[in-house]
């Protein structure tokens, strides 16, 4: 007699097999996958560890990990989570708990209710890699996930089969859903915002402009290929050597540093100077990057509602840009403005360290003397560095704290654009013109596939800007004196032997197709699918012809057409037996046809009975009648293909239908 | 010997024999090649081993007849082990129902013992006397006869025992025109004498193997599984219809089938053997006549579409 201990599992919760056991392992594979990149390093281990040794239970029978062991690495997890992130709530720590749990999960699998809840974590899981990131390879990674735990749930219900089956049915059902899907994406109301910004995702560090210049700082910027924005024009786009970005304008100068100056915080909603001249339209946009400035060409006259422009002519936005947004500007991009500038912002611009760079002042009071007027000096600036042996390069030589500008101007006279952005800037200022720093982005790659410029961080670039009292703020770009192509070309002519950030390189025609293909792709999911807002819904829905897309249309199209797409569904599902069905509404269209004359079939009687039975009494309908009969009766219980056999039904039950009343004679 | 083709020649033979019982010879086959046990239920003299001889004769099979009496000992069927004494051992002497076709007349007059010994064999298709089994030979039919229950001096077969009967028929009076051409014609006993066999026992395995291969469709399971649901629940029955009568009913109409040289098994088939398959195992709470039981049954389940 043998003495079995009574089961854990109460009788109504079954024992989950091996096989429904590996597909749960396979969800917590595919939920934790997505997030490899951003659980702190030491939960990823343990995770690994755990998910390795329930794999090795599985496949070989080791001892699975005990209450308490599970106890002591929740207790533990918990307290090496809220060390790592210095709390357990918010998106990182709620996420890495959620991690920890699922293979800890793994590890107290008896029933299938404990496989629903790893199904149900894996699903959330997913959701919550959506808030890192949304470009189109994570949508597919997640989309392949998805099927894997869709399949999982259908092991866990139903009866054992063959995995590739499984999966095959879990991207049926996901097929299914596709076009719900598409409708729900379309016509579900849309709040103002975005829809998978988190708060916290702006706290991220993030590559781009900043608010100062120092030697250095933009040349860090040009190795990155990260895009900083893509813009659309209107019209025709202009040739890049015309497309200067405008970022944060840099007037005020320590010695070393530059920084923004009284002009750039005072802000209004229109440009501070009506700006005359021929308008480009375009729309830009902006990757997320931390801070509230936006990006318009020179020099903008139309800003999108909420936008203010700064007395110095940087755009900005209400808010730091926490998300992807796109806006519309209008610029004229020959423009000089600011004839009539204010006197503080010309003396801010005119302003210098008191001491520092002794050689500088006095190359420059040297060139102001030469030159007479103020449109000669700079001419007489630019000629210097035009004249003289500078050196464009991305890996300038290092410059002392004190006298930088000396020491670039006289001694190395190897720089990267803010380096002669600057000597110019300080140069011109020591010459007595009102000059000052311009950052931003410069040029940038005209995608071939989908013609959006592509801006990128490597585009970065500063210049000067002089004020001429005849003229206004003119645009001087020193770099432009010293290497043409680098506002003509971008990145991709420096010297030879320069490390030119991969994605600037101008060789690889194949790579650089590829890439534009990549990007336009990238691009348009941007375009139509995460920044699918309220106004894009509202233009799109206009164009589709909705009159009025407020959100009581919407919810009516979306019920009306979801209810159509359910129904044409079902209605495709009743017809997937197509045989049988077929069959069987053939046979009754054939009782339908001559029950009318008396001559139905009784419910209990078969095919060929019915067929003798009719046919002695009604020896003109025999043949027809016989003919059906067989065809019934060779396809409903021989075997034979139902289809024709139900066409020809069709087509006897008509020829009966016509005969059933006896001709009078 | 000239080997039929076809069943229906052998039916067409018997039915120049025993005249107006088309019907019941054709079941009586169908019960043969299906591989089952048949009990003939009727007052005496109707034809009932005439039958029997006619079923034997034109497979040319053994057939052994064994009239029961309330006297009759399970030996004198099974067989018993005599001594001899030149061989000086115990020598078994095989009893009747060693052979191909048996005709157990009369069963209900014998004691159950001896009918248990009867319908054991029958199952297992082999006799165990004195710790030995034996096999009887292949095919094995048994046709019993019994007179209706209301006579005297009878041991009707309880129920359990009816089930191991695949079919039961009642033979019944020949119509006029029959009754008369028996009466003009030969002499049935010489008649049989001169019937020449057109089978053999190797063609009823055949058609038997063949009957098993026959295609059945879900949707002619789906209407055998509706009838015995019907006789289960549907009020109108003591019993309703075991596993085994089912499977019996689904057997006897594959047999039904190949009998109609039909590929595949129709309702029409199963309908055919319903009432012999079916009505000796349902035994009937308001009893009917068998006719009136028959249409009942048929005509109470709809076919599945």
């Amino acid at each position: 007699m043998m003495f079995r201990r009574p089961a854990k599992t109460a009788p109504d919760l079954p024992p989950l097999g091996a096989q429904r056991t590996g597909w749960l392992l396979a969800v917590a594979a595919s939920a934790l996958l997505p997030h490899a990149d951003h659980l702190p390093g030491w939960l990823g281990a343990v995770t690994l560890l755990l998910f390795t040794w329930r794999l090795a239970q599985w496949k070989r029978g080791w001892p699975g990990a005990s209450g308490w062991i599970r106890t002591l690495l929740i207790i533990a997890g918990c307290a090496g989570i809220s060390l790592t992130f210095g709390r357990l709530f918010g998106r990182e720590p709620g996420v890495a708990l959620l991690a920890l749990l699922l293979v800890l999960k793994l590890h107290e699998l008896k029933s299938v209710r404990d496989g629903h809840t790893v199904v149900l974590l894996g699903y959330f899981m997913l959701l919550a890699a959506f808030t890192y990131s949304q470009t189109p390879a994570m949508a597919a990674l997640l989309f392949a996930a998805m099927g894997v735990i869709t399949a999982a749930l259908i092991a866990l219900t139903g009866p054992p089969a063959a995995p590739l089956a499984l999966l095959r049915q879990s991207g049926w059902m996901l097929a299914q859903a596709l076009p719900f899907m598409l409708v729900l994406f379309v016509l579900f109301p849309r709040v103002p915002g975005p829809l998978w910004g988190l708060p916290l995702d702006a706290h991220g560090a993030r590559t781009g402009l900043s608010d100062s210049m120092e030697p250095g700082s933009i040349s860090q910027l040009s190795q990155s290929g990260e895009i900083a924005f893509r813009a659309r024009f209107d019209r025709e786009a202009p040739p890049a050597r015309d497309l200067y970005w405008r970022g944060p304008v840099l007037t005020e100068f320590d010695g070393r540093t530059w920084r923004q100056g009284t002009a750039a915080r005072r802000t209004g909603g229109t440009p501070p100077h009506p700006v005359i001249g021929p308008r480009s339209g375009y729309e830009v946009t902006l990757e997320a990057h931390g801070k509230n400035w936006l990006f318009a060409l020179e020099t903008v006259a139309a800003l999108p509602p909420g936008a203010r422009v700064s007395d110095d002519w940087q755009v900005l936005s209400g808010d730091v840009v926490r998300n992807r947004r796109r806006d519309h500007f209008e610029s004229v991009l020959a423009a000089r403005p600011g004839i009539e500038e204010w006197s503080a912002h010309i003396d801010a611009a005119r302003r210098l360290p008191r001491d520092g760079n002794p050689r500088a002042r006095a190359l420059a009071a040297e060139l102001r003397r030469q030159s007479g007027s103020d449109a000669a000096t700079v001419d007489a600036l630019l000629r210097l560095f035009r004249r003289e042996a500078f050196v464009y390069t991305l890996t300038p030589p290092l410059l002392p704290g004190a006298d930088g500008i000396d020491a670039f101007l006289f001694d190395t006279r190897r720089g990267f654009c803010e380096h002669y952005a600057g000597a110019f800037v300080f140069l011109a200022r020591a010459a007595g013109l009102p000059a000052r720093v311009v950052t931003g982005y410069q040029g940038g790659e005209r995608n071939s596939v989908d013609s959006f410029i592509v801006v990128r961080q490597s585009d970065a670039h500063a210049w000067a800007e002089v004020w001429l009292p005849a003229e206004g703020w003119r645009r001087v770009d020193p770099t432009a004196a010293i290497l043409p192509s680098r506002v003509e070309r971008g990145l991709a002519d420096l010297a030879a032997g320069e490390p030119v950030p991969f994605v600037a390189r101008a060789d690889l025609g194949w790579l650089r197709d590829l890439r534009h293909r990549w990007e336009a792709a990238n691009n348009a999911w941007n375009q139509w699918v995460l920044s699918y807002d309220q106004q894009r819904q509202r233009e799109l829905l206009s164009r589709l012809g909705m009159a009025q897309p407020d959100w009581q249309t919407m919810t009516a199209w979306m019920a009306a057409l979801c209810g159509v797409m359910a129904g044409a569904l079902t209605l495709w599902a009743l017809r997937r037996a197509p045989g049988r069905d077929a069959l069987a509404r053939a046979w009754a269209g054939l009782d339908r046809a001559l029950a009318p004359a008396g001559l139905g079939r009784a419910a209990w009687e078969g095919p060929l009975d019915y067929a003798e039975r009719v046919a002695a009494a009604r020896p003109d309908l025999a043949a027809d009648l016989r003919a059906a009969c067989t065809l019934y009766a060779d396809a409903r219980y021989g075997g034979a293909p139902p289809a024709p056999a139900a066409r020809e039904i069709r087509a006897r039950s008509r020829a009966l239908r016509r005969h059933r009343t006896p001709h009078r004679r | 010997m000239p080997i039929a083709a076809a069943p229906r020649a052998l039916i067409d033979a018997a039915s120049e024999l025993i005249l107006g019982k088309r019907s019941r010879i054709e079941l009586a086959l169908t019960c043969l090649i299906a591989g089952g046990h048949l009990l003939i239920e009727d007052v005496p003299g109707t034809g009932k081993t005439t039958l029997a001889h006619v079923l034997a004769r034109l497979f040319g099979l053994d057939f052994r007849r064994v009239q029961f009496t309330s006297d009759l000992l399970p030996a004198d069927i099974l067989g018993v082990s005599v001594f001899e004494r030149e061989s000086g051992g115990f020598r078994f002497h095989p009893g009747p129902v060693f052979t191909q076709v048996l005709l157990a007349d009369e069963v209900n007059r014998a004691t159950p013992r001896t009918q248990s010994a009867l319908l054991e064999a029958m199952e297992e298709h082999q006799v165990s006397v004195e710790g030995e089994t034996r096999r009887l030979p292949d095919p094995f039919f048994v046709i019993a006869t019994q007179n209706p229950a209301s006579q005297i001096g009878t041991y009707p077969l309880p129920e359990s025992q009816l089930d191991r009967f695949m079919m039961r028929l009642t033979m019944g009076y020949p119509d006029p025109a029959a009754e008369r051409a028996l009466l003009t014609g030969r002499d049935r006993r010489s008649l049989l004498e001169d019937l020449a066999p057109c089978a053999d026992a190797a063609q009823l395995i055949r058609w038997r193997d063949e009957a098993q291969a026959l295609h059945v469709a879900d949707a002619l399971i789906d209407y055998v599984q509706a009838l015995i649901a019907h006789t289960r629940d549907g009020g109108r029955y003591r019993l309703g219809l075991s596993p085994r009568a089912g499977l019996a009913l689904l057997a006897a109409a594959r047999a039904h089938a190949r009998v109609h040289e039909r590929g595949h098994v129709l309702p029409e088939d199963v309908q055919a053997v319903l009432p012999a398959v079916a009505l000796h195992r349902l035994p009937l709470i308001d009893p009917l006549p068998p006719d009136d039981a028959a249409r009942m049954l048929l005509q109470a389940v709809a076919l599945p579409l």
